[in-house]
């Protein structure tokens, strides 16, 4: 048996959790007093926040209430690249312990910086995430999110290792020995990307290995946004019960919010992260409960504190108290981001209404990629879906029905017209890490 | 008598058949026959082989789809209404899902067609109720 406090794994509350039930008004007090302290450290140190505060005529002592948020200036994607390296670090580059970046397929990466307090609130939130939905020091755990510069892997462990569970850092990719391990090792817990997690299920089925069969209770899945269908095909077919992580690199990686076991939206450790909801195109602040635009600001954070970033999701915060008593406030699970909106022929399109789509028609989640193509001056959208096994027929009427079906559903959803073609496995980007779901060929004007 | 038949499904674009050939060909799989039905962006290629089992592993270690389904091999006589004779017993009442003719006849005077039924379980009663016969893969193989 490992070691853990003495009745740690009968009480409701863990010591650890116990900052998630704080009273609400001390919560917004502590939040205020923090808040108060990161403006002034970001109008000190970092130059591009006090120039942008200079410009609104915004001094840290004009924040007195945490509605004063509102008077601080955003901060957006463009903001960090364009101060790439180190131009937004608020404390000497000594002080800091770990860097991580984005993969930079748009143009120069995006770096982050944690000193060693940074660290552990990172761990420490990922850790309260957790215990939240059930994970325990006792689990042992697949990681397969991907290793390195990705905020994802190496967050993740570190999560894990505070919770003192037994960690398998094995990353992303080489799939087959991911399914050995997973029944070798006697994994109980897995974290990574679901879109990897859908591969690992098809190759395990390949092998003849049933991953229901395993002892694998619990996943925590994150970094891409995921539908419920999703986790409902997942867990009908593994019997593994999904739970979803939020984060952002911008703000820590993930651990910003996580579900707990009521699964009703995720909590957001919102004694270090401070959300508002915003009306994307006006960016005025809206009341819980309503959609918008997510903005995070940090509240704790020392090597780099973030004022409103905007972080394309769209989501709300619930006005209601969740069933687990948290009294940290919840946002929806994020369907949508305004950056992977596709505006076709003028009606907005999210790759998760596909996988909708997909799962009405058939019952089945297969692997897709969404092409934009521009042919006679028309923008077009072909959705290629993957034959496997169990979609497939020797018989031409019934594949031809097949795509008919799925052309149907999809049409019905996007309420625009589609190509759907049926295309071989392996014929589609595989996803390793984060799903790659659209590819946008349209010659622009 | 029931034949398997092994189904793949293919892009239609070209070298398709050779990765599918030459996949099955590496692992020693001989093909007794083979048809291809073609829909704009997709095929399926059909195949009668030495070893379904392993040709349906090998093509899925290829990163293709296959499936086995079963089939029914059927010598007519190689001569004018050879087929309608077949057609004209109870076997013509049933639904078939596609056929195809066996390359050259490797009986003599004999064509062998290939039937896919939609229930092939109550044609092989039609046809053992018929003087038609059907063969088996070994017998295929001549």
């Amino acid at each position: 048996m490992r070691s853990t406090a003495w009745n740690d794994e009968e009480n409701k509350v863990l010591p650890e959790m116990a900052l998630d039930f704080m009273p609400e008004e001390q919560l917004r007090e502590l939040q205020l007093q923090r808040l108060r302290a990161t403006v002034k450290l970001a109008y000190e140190k970092v130059p591009l926040f006090r120039q942008r505060m200079d410009e609104k005529g915004v001094k840290p002592e004009d924040i007195k209430t945490l509605k004063d948020i509102a008077k601080v200036p955003f901060t957006m994607k463009k903001d960090l690249r364009d101060t790439y390296p180190y131009g937004l670090f608020a404390v000497d580059l000594s002080e800091v312990v770990r860097l991580h970046a984005s993969s930079g397929t748009t143009g120069k990466p995006i770096v982050v910086g944690y000193t060693k307090e940074d660290m552990e609130v990172w761990a420490s939130v990922i850790k309260r995430g957790l215990l939240a939905c059930g994970f325990r020091s006792t689990d042992i755990v697949q990681n397969f999110f991907g290793y390195g510069l990705f905020t994802g892997g190496l967050g993740i462990h570190g999560g894990f290792e505070a919770l003192g569970a037994t960690i398998v850092p094995i990353s992303g990719g080489n799939t087959e020995r991911q399914v050995m391990l997973m029944k070798d090792f006697g994994v109980t817990a897995l974290a990574g990307t679901p879109s990897y997690f859908l591969r690992i299920m098809d190759v395990a089925e390949k092998m003849g290995i049933s991953i229901r069969d395993l002892g694998v209770k619990r996943a925590m899945f994150g970094a891409e946004p995921w539908s419920d269908g999703m986790r409902d095909y997942i867990e009908e077919k593994t019997g593994i019960k999904c739970y979803d992580i939020y984060g952002l690199s911008e703000i820590v990686g993930p651990g910003v919010g996580c579900e707990c076991e009521c699964r009703d939206g995720m909590h957001i450790f919102e004694d270090h992260f401070y959300p508002e909801i915003v009306d994307p195109e006006t960016l005025e602040p809206l009341p819980d409960g309503e959609e918008g635009e997510l903005v995070l600001s940090t509240l704790s954070k020392r090597a780099m504190p973030i004022l409103r970033y905007r972080t394309r999701d769209i989501t709300a915060i619930e006005k209601t108290r969740c069933k687990c008593g948290r009294t940290i406030r919840r946002i929806r699970r994020i369907g949508r981001r305004t950056d992977d909106m596709i505006i076709l022929r003028g009606v907005n399109v999210f790759p998760s209404q596909i996988e909708t789509a997909l799962l009405r028609a058939e019952k089945i989640l297969p692997n897709y990629l969404i092409v934009l193509d521009t042919k006679n001056n028309m923008d077009t959208l072909e959705v290629k879906i993957e034959v496997t096994r169990e979609m497939m027929s020797d018989s031409m009427g019934a594949m031809e029905k097949l795509n008919k079906k799925f052309k149907q559903s999809i049409e019905q959803i996007l309420g625009v017209s589609v190509i759907v073609t049926l295309c071989e496995p392996d014929s589609l980007p595989k996803s390793e890490g984060k799903a790659k779901r659209v590819l946008d060929n349209r010659k622009r004007m | 008598m029931k034949i398997p038949q092994v189904s793949v499904f293919v892009s239609n674009r070209p070298g398709r058949l050779q990765a599918v050939c030459r996949s099955l060909a590496d692992a020693g799989v001989n093909l007794l026959s083979l048809t291809l039905a073609d829909s704009g962006e997709f095929g399926l290629i059909r195949l009668i082989v030495s070893d379904s089992e392993k040709a349906v592993e090998v093509l899925s270690k290829a990163g293709l789809t296959a499936t086995i389904t079963d089939v029914v091999a059927c010598p007519v006589e190689a001569k004018a209404g050879g087929l309608a004779d077949l057609l004209s017993t109870a076997v013509g009442n049933q639904q078939i899902d596609y056929m195809y003719a066996f390359p050259a006849s490797s009986k003599a005077g004999k064509d062998i067609m290939i039937l896919r039924f939609q229930d092939t379980d109550a044609a092989i009663k039609a046809l053992e109720a018929s003087n038609f016969k059907a063969i088996s893969k070994e017998e295929l193989l001549g």
